[in-house]
């Protein structure tokens, strides 16, 4: 759009920068910080102290946003591929944690009761007994997306209903306590590792998926298909098996969330564990600036958007924002990014900025 | 070959879900052996996956209401009124003799109350209350919330500390058990230059919001000496991020813990010294239901026509392993 030239080069790399998706999140965050900055700097110390166990704790609202925002941040990455295939979200995810967490609580409880003093089972074996049956899940509603051809809010719509009932029922209603320590390493800390754990459980998602992204042509195909599935089948593609991979694995995405959600507390209660996550997991998706509606995605903007998502709910904490108040906050924030990353605002920011960019360069000359 | 796949996925999906799909309406237990006059109970309750107590609550019941007891009863779980109502009128229908109802709402029970009372059937409310006419129902067995907290608060008082910085996780705002946990400690608060709010935020139940609400309070790096949640989960949440931050806790420790429900492992906390304070929420109606039947069989009419359960606080330093066993749900 905007010729590239001596008098307005400095607007044009503006309105590049406007139109690029990853604008969106990385002003939100910004702004998030110099506000932060602002009202109390002490926002972001951090200080390395001990935690109860006496192993060494890095600790300040920094870590906090860090670690809570994995579960999030590994649920944007399944979201996004579902939003860009699909042109639809799941709104299931926060049920099926249920059920991954439910899942994993049963292994580990084997046959020795709901609270047995050491683990039947080693916890690497629950968490593959969960990925299979969150992944079969998902595969419930990839097949119903890709082949029914159902809106897929009202396809994941199924498991969002039944999906809580389904993880008590897994455990014959009872709240299986796991009193092993080893078991919360993956929701807490290591012993001697600084770092939360879900920190790196979140890095090694993203670097999966970047690799998956970049020696795979999944990125390409979901593009294509969530564009226009007729063409792509016109190329080629097989457009229903696509979609159904998707939200296999959004499945995979869900079980590694459940098993931090599960971990942090050692225990579950299924009404309300991962209450409302689906909904943050589609406002990150949002806030990276991918269309709801499919086609083109950016997996780092969707990634970001999760971690704005916490940052600001960590932000609304600290100024002691009554938290039933929170959603409201949330929703003032989200109409004003959204409104801001819609293609027309940004053109039109894009041009403003032209116009006054010329005068800046000339008073410089 | 995908498509085949993919079509024994679905099938394999269709048939779990059937599977899980354990909802129904009413379920009549068949051993009720027909060698003595039995008495009917139809048992209306919440969904028992609601939550921990309403798990309790009935296992008591199906404890209680057994054919060697002399009952042959059946059992309707929904969530949601009207589903209640529909179960409360079948039940009608099938003549029993004594209606039990947890409702699942306060409002739209008259007519059905009306009717059951035409037919003869003596109504119990357990649990919860319902908006309808006193002379509708012959007895209500229910928690007294307000003096839970008051117990709770009382308790707290009887700590005598210096000063009471109190971080207070709420409830969802607005349920009965939120509204009186959350009133007595507004009152002593109010009233009491010593005690302080350094937060009260609602954590919807849930533990890891609680968590969070407490490791921004840390973060923030103010004081508090008492953490005052309003259910074990939340507590639970609340010592997570105090473990974290290296601050001590329950007897002997700079933080007091307090929560509710008597959940088993939360009285195990409290039994090894990890918290101070539990309070009873009691779910176990079935053996006051017992003795009012017994009563009305003989033609006895309940004494009081509201009977508040007793309830009680546990203390850490008190409690004892046949307290965790009884009381624990």
């Amino acid at each position: 759009m905007a010729k590239k030239n001596a008098k307005n080069g400095i607007g044009s790399a503006f309105v590049g920068l406007f139109r690029n998706q990853i604008f969106i999140p990385i002003a939100a965050l910004l702004i998030l910080i110099v506000f932060n900055l602002i009202a109390d700097p002490s926002f972001f110390k951090i200080t390395l102290g001990q935690n109860n166990a006496g192993d060494p704790i890095l600790s300040g609202n920094i870590m906090t946003i860090l670690n809570n925002a994995s579960e999030l941040a590994i649920l944007a990455i399944g979201m996004t591929l579902v939003t860009a295939a699909s042109g639809g979200q799941d709104i299931s995810v926060g049920a099926t944690i249920a059920i991954a967490g439910s899942v994993i609580l049963r292994i580990l409880c084997g046959a020795a009761g709901p609270r047995p003093e050491t683990m039947q089972a080693p916890i690497i074996v629950a968490f593959l007994v969960a990925c299979v049956a969150t992944m079969l899940f998902g595969a419930f509603n990839g097949v119903l997306v890709a082949y029914f051809k159902i809106q897929p809010m009202v396809a994941t719509l199924i498991m969002f209903t039944a999906g809580r009932s389904i993880a008590a029922w897994i455990n014959n209603n009872q709240l299986p306590v796991i009193k092993d320590v080893s078991f919360s390493y993956f929701g807490n800390y290591i012993p001697g590792i600084p770092v939360p754990t879900p920190v790196f459980i979140a890095i090694l998602c993203m670097i999966v998926i970047a690799l998956v992204l970049k020696f795979t042509n999944l990125g390409l195909y979901v593009q294509a298909v969530g564009i226009n599935s007729h063409s792509s089948r016109l190329n080629g593609l097989n457009p229903e098996f696509i979609k159904f991979i998707t939200y296999v694995i959004m499945g995979l995405c869900v079980a590694v969330a459940g098993l931090i959600k599960v971990s942090r507390i050692s225990t579950i209660n299924y009404s309300v564990i991962a209450k409302d996550i689906e909904m943050d997991a589609i406002l990150a998706v949002a806030l990276g600036g991918n269309a709801l509606g499919g086609g083109k995605f950016s997996m780092t903007a969707s990634i970001l958007g999760a971690y704005v998502i916490q940052f600001l709910t960590t932000t609304l904490y600290k100024f002691e924002v009554p938290s039933d108040a929170l959603p409201a906050y949330k929703a003032i924030v989200v109409i004003i990014l959204v409104v801001m990353s819609a293609p027309t605002v940004r053109e039109k920011l894009g041009q403003l900025w032209k116009k006054i960019a010329p005068e800046k360069a000339v008073k410089e000359a | 070959m995908k498509k085949l796949l993919s079509l024994m996925l679905a099938v394999a999906m269709i048939f779990a879900l059937a599977a899980c799909g354990g909802d129904k309406p009413v379920e009549t237990p068949s051993d009720a052996t027909e060698a003595v006059e039995l008495i009917k109970v139809g048992i209306i309750n919440n969904d028992p996956n609601e939550s921990g107590y309403r798990t309790a609550n009935d296992a008591d019941m199906k404890r209680v209401f057994t054919a060697e007891n002399g009952y042959e009863a059946s059992f309707a779980y929904s969530l949601k009124n009207d589903e209640q109502i529909a179960a409360a009128q079948k039940f009608i229908q099938d003549e029993v003799d004594y209606l039990l109802i947890s409702a699942a709402g306060t409002a739209g029970w008259d007519t059905v109350l009306q009717d059951a009372q035409a037919a003869g059937i003596q109504v119990i409310l357990f649990d919860r209350t319902i908006d309808a006419d006193e002379s509708l129902y012959v007895a209500s067995i229910v928690s007294d919330m307000a003096k839970e907290g008051q117990t709770a608060v009382d308790w707290l008082a009887s700590q005598n500390l210096e000063t009471y910085n109190v971080i207070h996780i709420q409830g969802v705002m607005g349920s009965s058990a939120q509204i009186g946990r959350t009133g007595a400690l507004d009152t002593m608060v109010a009233e009491n230059d010593n005690w302080n709010l350094v937060t009260q935020q609602t954590a919807e139940w849930n533990a890891e919001t609680a968590q969070q609400i407490v490791q921004a309070v840390i973060d923030s790096g103010k004081e508090f000496n008492v953490v005052y949640a309003e259910n074990d989960d939340m507590a639970k949440g609340a010592v997570a991020a105090l473990d974290a931050a290296g601050i001590s806790h329950g007897v002997d420790g700079d933080v007091i813990i307090m929560g509710f429900d008597c959940n088993k492992w939360a009285l195990e906390e409290l039994f090894n010294g990890n918290w101070n304070y539990d309070g009873q929420c009691n779910p176990f109606q079935a053996d006051y239901i017992d003795e009012i039947i017994d009563g009305l069989e003989e033609g006895v009419e309940p004494a009081e026509k509201v009977v508040i359960m007793e309830e009680k606080g546990f203390d850490a330093t008190t409690i004892t392993q046949a307290d965790v066993d009884q009381y624990g749900i």
